[in-house]
């Protein structure tokens, strides 16, 4: 293989010589080299096979636009798929292979496909597989489907920083245009972010022969020092690859190889969009041959990196700007054939590469083909900002139209070609300051595909579209772009079709015969180039996912072997102790019940509702009637919607005339207190009601058994205990260790309970004194997996777990207020609807299983009938350690009316029988809860 | 991300704010008999403008509600005012 | 029309493919139809295809302001299931899947449904319950369920995330086996071509701009190609249907949402089913050409914007990191969005509007995709007959006055 690398002055260093390989052969290129440059620099020519014919395939482009070099790369361990050879920067070692070819791209067993193309074109599987069945045939397609192959490890360290960031400009482009607008605004004192994708500023500037009286290289340094000595930053290796939402601009800045690039979430008050055009292919038979390039390629190449990709080079080229680039490839040493587009139509020839150039009866030996079809504008930003297109025959291309808020685009992008007029463009742009429109020299002759003619014409390389799939398309009548594009999938391959799409609309319009523009463009989505899924990730990883809420009294539960779970949100103990958790939730359920469990319920919600109007409030609020409440006494109740569907259950203590807390179920507080600000603000005079949430701030411990009243003597409160000056369902506030204390009598085992909350600088000393005080009556704590236990006993419900959601509280044994609760609340024309007067409401209940049967499973159903049909399903139920035999909790069609009714309980196939039962299966009469 | 404007905090996140309805919605009087379809209307039907609409957002972190005008297709923010007082 | 089958594409293929003709064609509309049918959407042309092939009503329109198939028939994940809970939907989603199994050899059309099968998993001990519900119910509802431990789901899915630090730990889940994938513009296509066969007028480029009611009854539509009268009129324009309807001056129980989906590039097969994961908020599939198909729930803000917001792509696309870390290095191709019709149920709406002689087909929210072809059928039965069809019946806008809702996020705890 004969070297490329010619002498001149590029972007490479020399002295840095990087060895890597491709498809297993060893090649050596030089640090600023992409693997493309170093591999065309080496003489390959072959780096890749299409998707769809495994057709061999070299780079067409230079940069992102290239659909062609895609390979899976190795570096240290770490390998990353589908990376395009043009963008990917060489570094030393790296191992690359491409992709969708095996053994090599050069020799790929799966060539042979090309064969039989003329049966594979445009949407040919719509057309059959379908005989005897698309599952028979499914397989094969996938398997031959697909480009890269992913490693099933994760990468470890694989983390994208993500950055909020603002700037007045934000300048998107480092060519000469973005280079000079950066800095006019700048030096105008603006806060300027410029961003460029390359890792060396520049853009096309570097293939010049110099600008404005400087060097290329110099001039982009001036340029780039300038910005920065006026406050400007620069962003290379930084890809603006989306506009979101009120001007927010996605950005991607890319690091060494194997690690994950960084996230800017850019907010700009103003974007100048200087991104420059791509060279256009151009369409002729074998257009696809490796050797065949866009002449501002070959002219990066050379620039950039040193690289001369052909020796004996033809040219087809419709404009002046393509054409004013020749000089510099000869001057490299290459012999170049021009061919002229009016001549007629030409024919690539050759195998695995292009070794002749045929038009009409002339025929050119040749090794390389360089084409221009004119040049396209990126304008993929401005659309997606929302910025309108404009076609320009003259420049046959879409140019920016009517601007998108805060926006503006020059240079190339804009369609000003020219070096001088692009300059003076971006300098005033950048500083504000208008100047004179200089006149386009920019001459084309239009160059589209021509339908009929021979040969296989490619329109998108990467996925195998050609001219002939266009004309296919359009027989068909899948006119309208989006449909030329999803039927012959032009456009969707990983390049996004930047350099196809273009093509596509041309080799329509000309089949259908109707000018460019009416067939309009398809959407351009984001991002603007393939990013990495970790990208949008970030460090919200593992844990930090929806962090956990912790406890107050953490530490003192791992003190004493607590299993720390998640429920609701909150870390909290399952339950205490190592080993057979079972064994030790039975424990705590028999020590509740024999003496007394100590429970950590601090996520429990306490949400103050205070002022003149708070007991108005809290009537409407509640389904129950709340106002007749006096002070010092508590109720038990359900917040509806207005659906009239139970939202959450609780109690509510009346503190004083004026002054309520609201006792919300853990995992709802957030919801509650979100409810009750938009009622108090919407409906109500916001300045006499005050919502105020204290859940986080006081912790609440509680403790139930019927030696609680022990328990709590032996923390001597100022307060008397009896049953008869302190009853169930009643409030006292006293204090603890010189700190106010608020003692509930409320109960959610059944069983004498107090629930004492204090403030959560206070929980430790409170949970400590309790703990003593236990031991010495064999109180010990217990975890949520007891308390879901004994509250099952007990018939008492979980919202969520033993409602659903069509629940509504007559369902619930609470039918009182839905008749005769006379003033206005949430929810109440709801419970009078045909469903919630409708039979068949299914209702709350509880199951008994014969004497030896095991505990049914929770999610069973219950049915009736031929066929069988569910009337409902089990929604709690455990082994009870206090009664001996297991319990259930369901809700069922009518339940209330059938108890004592035997049912059928269906799981997974089998069927069992149950009693329909009560849902309270332990102390029904209450004497133990009023104890 | 978009930005809203809370009237109280300032420009915020809009990943801060909640959605919490049409501007507009008048509870029916619920102690008088209403019909079931006046009582579907106020509790579902929605104007669903696609352009121009006027809402009632709440700040999460401050917890007001407020009214804003924005446009459903373009998601240009026009302003926002407390509800007591109505879009500014 | 020219059929398709592999013989005819062998002879196809050796003289040039000259021989195929128009999937459809392209007509100016008639004056007046018996049935006109706003929106050429998934749901809009297999309504016209099975008012035509089941009812015999062949004078029919099939109206679209753009091109056929260009809303969020081509904007989807293209999941197919009926992975659901309530007798009224199950009955509804899995004659859509019925309708899908035989659908490419019924419209000659290959739509390449694809049954690998659609795993939902739990992670907690209560969310194992609630599978456990789900799977039963599913079973009593005559559908497909399997409930699977953690080493099925673990075999089934091997990049999820079983690693011991992750914030969700999977327990198990629900697999629906006959569940899967279609190639959504497949479906448009293959109904517009068969109804197009059948004698139906597909109009694009068409927008409707009013509905020309006269004495209390819609009779027709205005619309940029004209006035085109109708004796029954049917909509069925997703995200658009409160325009529709404040043609009539109606509101709608409806709000619509962009919800957005995310295509990755083409890699060999890495993944066989269908996976979501409710606490992470994200789905993923792998299509037949590679890509990995994402999507989550919906946009925070109500919008007509048929774009994606960014706070939304980082949750689902985070969310997929943390369910299938392996992916992380995965480039993302392509994000867009389409604009669903979201009801407080979240079950669709089928039948009259309320205004004489105007059919909705409405309110399929995130899942319109899957139930197209069941849509179809049930909506050409009401403009046929001008009553509901048994399964349809539990779907009227009636239910909002009576509240026999059907809410399957409520009583599943399945997000869908």
């Amino acid at each position: 293989m004969t070297s490329h690398r010619t002498t001149r002055a590029a972007l490479i260093d020399l002295g840095k010589p990087l060895r890597f390989t491709f498809d297993g052969t060893a090649y050596q290129g030089f640090e600023g080299d992409t693997l493309a440059s170093a591999l065309l620099a080496n003489g390959v020519r072959v780096m890749g096979r299409s998707f769809k014919y495994h057709r061999p395939r070299g780079p067409l482009g230079a940069w992102v636009d290239d659909p062609n070099a895609i390979m899976g790369v190795t570096l240290n361990g770490r390998s990353l798929p589908n990376c395009p050879a043009t963008t990917t920067p060489l570094e030393d070692g790296m191992q690359a292979r491409a992709v969708n070819a095996w053994p090599s791209a050069r020799f790929d067993i799966k060539g042979g496909l090309d064969l039989f193309h003329r049966w594979l074109g445009a949407g040919f599987y719509y057309k059959t597989f379908m005989w005897p069945d698309w599952h028979l045939f499914e397989p094969m397609i996938r398997k031959m489907a697909g480009l890269g192959d992913i490693s099933r490890n994760v990468l470890e360290d694989y983390c994208a920083d993500q950055v909020h960031d603002h700037c007045e400009t934000l300048v998107i482009g480092g060519g000469a245009a973005g280079l000079a607008a950066a800095r006019a605004a700048a030096e105008g004192g603006q806060n300027v972010v410029l961003v460029d994708d390359k890792p060396v500023l520049g853009g096309g500037v570097h293939q010049l022969a110099g600008v404005e009286d400087f060097a290329p290289r110099d001039w982009v340094a001036s340029e780039a020092h300038a910005i920065e000595a006026a406050g400007g930053r620069i962003l290379t290796a930084t890809t603006a690859f989306g506009i979101f939402d009120h001007r927010m601009v996605g950005l991607v800045q890319n690091g060494p190889f194997g690690t994950a690039p960084r996230l800017h979430r850019m907010r700009a008050a103003r974007i100048i969009l200087a991104t420059g055009a791509l060279d256009r292919p151009v369409t002729f038979a074998s257009n696809d041959l490796p050797g065949v390039m866009t002449i501002d390629a070959a002219c990066e190449y050379l620039a950039r990196y040193a690289v001369l990709v052909g020796k004996r080079i033809g040219v087809l080229s419709n404009n002046s700007l393509a054409d004013d680039k020749l000089a510099m490839l000869a001057e490299a040493g290459a012999e170049v054939v021009r061919l002229n587009p009016a001549d007629g139509a030409i024919c690539a020839l050759g195998r695995k590469q292009v070794r002749c150039v045929a038009q009409g009866r002339n025929s050119h030996k040749v090794d390389t083909l360089l084409v221009s079809g004119g040049m396209t504008p990126l304008v993929h930003l401005w659309r997606h900002a929302g910025g309108k297109l404009d076609w320009c025959t003259e420049r046959q291309a879409f140019l920016p139209g009517a601007a998108p808020e805060g926006m503006v685009a020059i240079g190339a992008a804009g369609g000003t070609f020219d070096l001088d007029a692009a300059l003076a463009e971006a300098r005033a742009a950048g500083s504000g300051v208008p100047a004179d429109a200089i006149p386009s020299r920019y001459k084309l002759t239009p160059l589209w595909p021509e339908p009929g003619s021979k040969g296989r014409q490619w329109i998108d390389f990467q996925h195998d579209v050609t001219l002939k799939d266009v004309e296919l398309a359009a027989r068909e009548n899948y006119v309208s772009v989006e449909h030329l594009k999803r039927y012959t999938t032009l456009g969707m391959a990983s390049d996004q079709g930047k350099t196809s799409n273009m093509a596509g609309l041309a080799a329509m319009a000309a089949v259908q015969g109707r000018p460019l523009p009416e067939v309009g463009t398809t959407t351009f989505r984001p991002p603007f180039v393939p990013v990495p899924i970790e990208l949008y990730h970030g460090h919200h990883e593992k844990q930090l996912w929806h962090p956990l809420k912790r406890l107050a009294l953490e530490q003192e539960h791992r003190e004493i072997g607590a299993a720390l779970g998640e429920y609701g949100g909150w870390l909290r103990p399952g339950w205490y102790g190592t080993g057979d958790a079972k064994a030790h939730i039975r424990q705590e359920i028999l020590t509740a019940r024999n003496a007394a469990g100590l429970f950590d319920a601090s996520p429990l919600g306490k949400i103050e509702v205070i002022g003149p109007d708070a007991e108005a409030f809290v009537d409407f609020i509640y389904y129950n009637t709340i106002s007749t409440l006096k002070p010092g006494h508590i109720r038990y109740g359900f917040m509806l919607t207005e659906g009239g569907i139970v939202m959450d259950d609780g109690v509510i203590a009346r503190l004083d005339r004026n002054r309520f807390v609201i006792s919300c179920s853990s995992s709802h507080v957030g919801s509650v207190r979100t409810h009750l600000e938009a009622w108090r603000q919407d409906g109500n005079d916001p300045d006499r009601i005050f919502v105020h949430d204290l859940t986080d701030h006081w912790a609440t411990l509680t403790v139930a058994g019927p030696k609680a009243r022990e328990v709590l003597t032996d923390l001597a409160l100022d307060m008397d205990l009896s049953p008869t000056a302190f009853p169930h369902m009643t409030m006292r506030e006293t204090r603890f260790a010189h700190s106010p204390l608020r003692v509930a009598r409320v109960s959610f085992t059944g069983d004498l309970s107090y629930e004492m909350s204090i403030r959560r600088s206070k929980a430790a000393e409170l949970w400590q004194a309790l703990v003593a005080a236990g031991e010495r009556i064999g109180a010990a704590p217990i975890g949520v997996e007891a308390l879901s236990i004994l509250r099952a006993e007990k018939g008492y419900i979980m919202i969520g777990k033993d409602t659903d959601g069509e629940t509504m509280p007559h369902d619930l044994g609470f039918g009182v207020p839905r008749q005769k609760k006379k003033v206005a609340f949430i929810g109440d024309r709801s419970l009078h609807s045909v469903k919630a007067n409708g039979a068949r409401r299914k209702m709350l209940v509880g199951l008994t299983v014969s004497v030896g049967d095991k505990a049914l499973p929770t999610g069973a159903h219950l049915v009736e009938g031929t066929p069988l049909q569910s009337v409902g399903y089990v929604t709690s139920s455990y082994d009870s350690p206090t009664l001996g035999h297991p319990i259930a909790l369901a809700l069922v069609e009518n339940g209330t009316e059938r108890l004592g009714e035997s049912i059928s309980v269906w799981h997974m196939g089998e069927t069992r029988m149950a009693t329909i039962s009560a849902p309270c299966a332990f102390d029904p009469e209450g004497a133990r809860l009023n104890a | 991300m978009q930005i809203f404007p809370c009237p109280f905090c300032g420009p915020r996140n809009e990943t801060e704010f909640h959605f919490a309805g049409e501007l507009g919605k008048e509870r029916p009087d619920t102690t008088q008999e209403v019909a079931a379809p006046d009582w579907a209307t106020y509790l579902y039907a929605q104007r669903n403008e696609k352009g121009p609409v006027r809402e009632v957002w709440m700040h999460l972190t401050c917890s007001e509600l407020f009214v804003m005008e924005r446009d459903s297709v373009s998601m240009e923010v026009v302003g926002s005012g407390s509800l007591r007082e109505g879009a500014e | 029309m020219t059929r398709y089958s592999a013989f005819r594409l062998l002879r196809e293929g050796l003289r040039g493919h000259s021989g195929w003709g128009q999937a459809w064609r392209s007509p100016q509309p008639k004056p007046a139809y018996d049935a006109v049918i706003i929106g050429a959407g998934g749901h809009g042309l297999a309504t016209a295809y099975y008012l035509a092939k089941n009812h015999g009503v062949t004078n029919v329109a099939v109206v679209e302001k753009g091109w056929l198939g260009g809303g969020n028939t081509g904007r989807n994940t293209t999941v197919i299931r009926s992975n659901y809970f309530y007798p009224e939907s199950a009955a509804l989603y899995d004659l859509s899947v019925r309708l899908y199994e035989k659908l490419s050899r019924e419209l000659n059309y290959n739509i390449m449904f694809s049954q690998r099968g659609m795993i939902v998993t739990a992670h907690s001990e209560p969310e194992m319950e609630m599978a456990a519900r789900q799977v039963n119910a599913m079973r009593l509802n005559g559908v497909d369920a399997e409930f699977l431990d953690r080493d099925q789901v673990r075999k089934m899915a091997p990049l999820l995330n079983f690693g011991p630090d992750m914030r969700y730990p999977i327990h198990g889940g629900v697999l629906q086996p006959r569940a899967g994938t279609g190639r959504h513009d497949a479906v448009a296509w293959g109904y517009a071509r068969a109804a197009d066969a059948l004698g139906v007028d597909i109009i694009q480029n068409c927008e409707v701009l009013g509905l020309i009611v006269e004495a209390g009854r819609c009779v027709g539509v205005h619309t940029s190609q004209g006035d085109i009268r109708a004796g029954i009129v049917g909509a069925a324009v997703a995200g658009h249907s409160s325009v529709i309807a404040g043609m009539a001056t109606r509101d709608l129980p409806i709000t619509s949402y962009a919800l957005q989906a995310f295509v990755s590039e083409p890699l060999k097969p890495v993944l066989d089913t269908v996976v979501l994961c409710p606490p992470f908020g994200t789905y993923i599939s792998q299509s037949d050409k590679g890509g990995l198909v994402i999507g989550g729930g919906l946009d925070r803000i109500p919008s007509y914007g048929q774009r994606g917001n960014m706070p939304v792509q980082e949750t689902v696309l985070a969310g997929l990191v943390e369910m299938m870390p392996a992916l992380a290095s995965v480039k993302l191709l392509r994000h867009w969005a389409g604009i669903v019709d979201v009801t407080p149920d979240s079950s669709p709406i089928l039948g009259p509007s309320g205004l004489d002689g105007l059919y909705l087909n409405c309110g399929w929210g995130t899942g319109g995709f899957k139930a197209i072809p069941a849509g179809g059928y049930l909506f050409a039965h009401i403009l046929a007959t001008g009553q509901h069809h048994e399964i349809s019946r539990p779907f009227d806008l009636a239910r909002f006055e009576t509240g026999h809702l059907i809410d399957e996020g409520a009583a599943s705890g399945i997000a869908h």
